[in-house]
């Protein structure tokens, strides 16, 4: 396989993660701000964007701060690489320079997808903003049963690994919006807004059912964040994508018979994470071990591009 | 012009209610459709092209950046002994156009003999020093050509273009077929329809015959990426070809080799099936500033590591100016009588012609010689005073740079339009494989369709459409698996 189209296979996998983390997060949000009242729905919106890393670069707009116009920039805005829209098109582009190497539903689920969002202009209220996240899901679910039922040839590999290393970045980033941007000072901690919150993470990364089946008992900061760290039954842990990176990695190490630094990098990030507990991260601070991981996570992509001549 | 009414392929001059002999159960079946299960057809086969992702993007058109080409489902037929002299002449004029080649990048004998004057292909711009004496394996220089031909009457074809280049179109043959036999499978039970789905293989059998190596050559095909215009066509049959679809940065050229960079290291490149203007083909050679080639390319080629098919130079043979001299072209080379007609063609550049041109332009149809596309076209009957003025000025200036032809009465076929089914002009363009073994065609084509009434434009990038286009096994006849001469 040519490294262009590794690359491009790789990057279809990341923007249809990203994709999918921002429509759940814009789903969320708009339940999460209809529970509270005025200030606290603003909280909410300030939240998302700043779990997707855009609360700079909306000020810049300089659109003046409300729901709707956050719920649009994160839904529609072309001037957002992030937003759900400039992700599927990104996705799209790629899919379209390495069209083939996708199957025919793989390239049909994307294109579907993208034509969904392309002419919307405006997200429209609230319940129209929810039909679309709705309807775009059901797409981004089509290209993961697409991506599953494909041949097990390198096209496939390089996108679930390309969705993998997304999938710990998004995670790794909405939990460290939660702690460290998202606790009013003053506010009692296992609050009703607190418990509002935290459901509304579960939800974001679908697991609130999850959690309930693992921990009995109310909703506890420590245990989500346990949960999400360490679980590797939940597929959106960070454990559970820093274990699927090294079986990817190594799976197409054993068929091809080499190995790189990518490889080595892997599993060292796993094995950090095997050998910690929660309480130890507690006591090293949240933040700064999610930060951590964020960078090495970005490492690992660097050593994936330059493992398989990406540039 | 355009006062007689054109000669339409399924009724032939009756007007509308005898089809031609060969074409009554065409016919039949279009007169058992009502035009509600039309228009549902119809739509269905937009919506599929749409899904596919089957566009194609019109240049300075940010806009429609992403169009389908219209698609109608009433096919064009040819009947088998039509197509029998088609396929015949098609093959005597490409042999024709790569003996010519062959010729004019090696002992000039056609030249010498003053068939055609020196400086008409000398001094021409499409005329490629760089590869002159240089000899392709094989001496097959147009291994693809896409030959546009138009028609008059029932056995009136004439050759409109010889696209020598690098035609493209021919997904739309492979894909108007696949929707046609989703879409009217009955047609299919009626008619002995020959089938063209062996193009891919028939291609990459040709790649593979002209590879400068022996034993399995790699292939490739080289797109300019997936903004151009056809790269729905290019990564379609790279896919359908099993080949890899690379861009000019995909490949390196080390020791006048060339390689593709892949995920397990470097691998040998072979064939280059390109999709790029010989211009962009390699910034060290050709234009510096280009983006889309590989630097050294045409070094490999020269020293025969690498064929690139069409071979670099091929532009020779579709120039307007050269066209005008192919029947000669072809009575020289096979030493035969041209079997497919050129459209008569007025060169501007002999004073008589321009005279001749200049007095009638109303009724003609001018071009640039190096023009493709529709671009840079005047056609007389349906121009403006002020476009025939300007034409008049542009011609007087650089007489050199235009021919003139008739404005022809195409052919019409009935179509699918608003107004329910009404005849509409086509032209054909057949694809015209060249390999060490000689020439392979597979019965089909391209139809394009002007969809506007009247309109005798059909190029995509001028609101044309495109139809199947069927031929039919001879009666009795096992369909062949496709292939000709």
């Amino acid at each position: 396989m040519l490294s262009r189209t590794a690359a491009h296979l790789y990057w279809i996998g990341r923007y249809m993660e990203r994709a999918e983390f921002a429509t759940r997060l814009i789903e969320a949000t708009i339940r999460l701000a209809a529970l509270g009242d005025h200030e606290e729905s603003e909280q909410a919106w300030r939240s998302a964007l700043s779990v997707v890393g855009a609360a700079q670069s909306f000020r810049a707009t300089g659109e003046s701060f409300s729901p709707a116009n956050v719920r649009r920039y994160l839904t529609l805005a072309t001037e957002n690489p992030g937003s759900v829209r400039s992700c599927l098109a990104t996705a799209r582009d790629n899919a379209r320079a390495a069209r083939t190497a996708l199957t025919v539903e793989c390239w049909e689920a994307i294109n579907r997808a993208w034509l969904i969002i392309r002419d919307r202009t405006k997200p429209g209220g609230v319940q129209q903003s929810l039909n679309l996240m709705d309807s775009l899901k059901a797409e981004i679910r089509g290209f993961e049963g697409a991506l599953n039922r494909m041949l097990r040839s390198e096209g496939a590999w390089f996108m679930q690994l390309g969705a993998a290393i997304e999938r710990g970045d998004n995670t790794a980033r909405l939990l460290d919006v939660k702690y460290y941007l998202l606790l009013p000072p003053g506010q009692e901690v296992g609050g009703a807004l607190d418990r509002d919150q935290w459901s509304t993470l579960l939800q974001i990364v679908s697991a609130k059912t999850a959690y309930r089946h693992l921990y009995s008992g109310p909703l506890k900061p420590w245990r989500v964040a346990e949960f999400l760290i360490f679980r590797n039954e939940m597929p959106r842990s960070l454990a559970a994508s820093a274990g699927e990176t090294v079986d990817l990695l190594s799976d197409f190490a054993n068929r091809f018979g080499r190995q790189g630094p990518a490889d080595r990098l892997a599993r060292k990030r796993l094995d950090r994470i095997a050998a910690l507990r929660i309480t130890h991260i507690v006591q090293e601070g949240l933040h700064e071990w999610l930060h951590a991981y964020i960078r090495d996570n970005a490492a690992l992509d660097q050593a994936i591009a330059r493992q398989f001549r990406f540039a | 012009m355009a006062k007689k009414r054109a000669f339409d392929e399924l009724w032939g001059d009756s007007g509308d209610r005898t089809p031609r002999p060969d074409f009554e159960s065409v016919a039949a079946w279009l007169s058992d459709l009502s035009a509600a299960e039309l228009l549902r057809r119809q739509q269905a086969a937009e919506a599929a092209f749409r899904s596919l992702g089957i566009t194609f993007a019109v240049y300075g058109d940010e806009e429609a950046a992403e169009r389908i080409i219209p698609f109608d489902i009433i096919p064009r037929v040819f009947s088998a002994r039509e197509w029998a002299n088609l396929s015949a002449g098609l093959e005597q004029r490409v042999r024709a156009i790569n003996l010519f080649i062959d010729d004019v990048y090696g002992a000039r004998k056609i030249l010498a003999d003053k068939v055609i004057p020196a400086d008409i292909v000398l001094g021409n711009s499409q005329y490629c020093i760089p590869v002159a004496g240089a000899r392709p394996p094989h001496g097959v220089y147009a291994h693809i050509c896409g030959i546009d031909l138009v028609r008059t009457g029932p056995d009136d074809f004439f050759v409109l273009e010889d696209n020598a280049r690098t035609p493209s179109g021919v997904s739309y043959m492979l894909e108007n077929r696949e929707a046609m036999l989703r879409l009217c499978p009955e047609l299919f039970d009626a008619l002995p329809v020959e089938p063209v789905d062996s193009y891919p293989e028939l291609l990459r059998e040709t790649l593979q015959s002209v590879s400068p190596g022996r034993g399995d050559a790699c292939c490739v095909l080289l797109t300019p990426g997936h903004f151009n215009s056809a790269f729905y066509e290019h990564s379609f049959l790279a896919d359908n070809m099993g080949i890899e679809l690379v861009e000019g940065s995909d490949l390196e050229v080390d020791d006048d080799q060339v390689w593709m960079r892949t995920i397990h290291g470097r691998l040998k490149v072979d064939v280059i099936y390109r999709r790029i203007d010989d211009a962009f083909l390699d910034p060290l050679v050709f234009r510096p500033d280009s983006a889309l080639g590989v630097p050294g390319l045409m070094a490999a080629y020269l020293a025969g590591n690498v064929t690139i098919v069409n071979a670099p130079g091929t532009g020779i043979a579709d120039d307007k100016a050269i066209y005008s001299y192919m029947p000669e072209i072809v009575r020289y080379y096979t030493g035969e009588e041209p079997k497919l007609p050129n459209v008569e063609t007025f060169r501007c550049r002999e004073p008589g012609a321009l005279q001749y041109t200049l007095d009638n332009l109303e009724q003609l149809v001018v071009k640039l010689v190096d023009g493709s596309g529709g671009y840079g076209m005047l056609v007389g009957p349906t121009a403006s005073k002020q476009e025939i003025e300007d034409f008049r000025a542009a011609l007087k200036a650089e007489p050199q740079r235009y021919i003139a032809q008739p404005t022809l009465a195409l052919s019409t076929v009935p179509t699918f339009t608003d107004s329910g089914l009404a005849p509409r002009h086509v032209d054909f363009r057949p694809f015209v494989l060249t390999g060490s073994e000689g020439v392979t065609i597979v019965p089909g084509g391209l139809t394009r369709v002007a969809l506007r009434e009247g309109s005798l434009v059909v190029n995509s990038s001028q609101g044309g459409g495109t139809k199947d286009s069927f031929v039919l096994a001879a009666e009795d006849a096992v369909p062949s698996p496709g292939g000709a001469g």
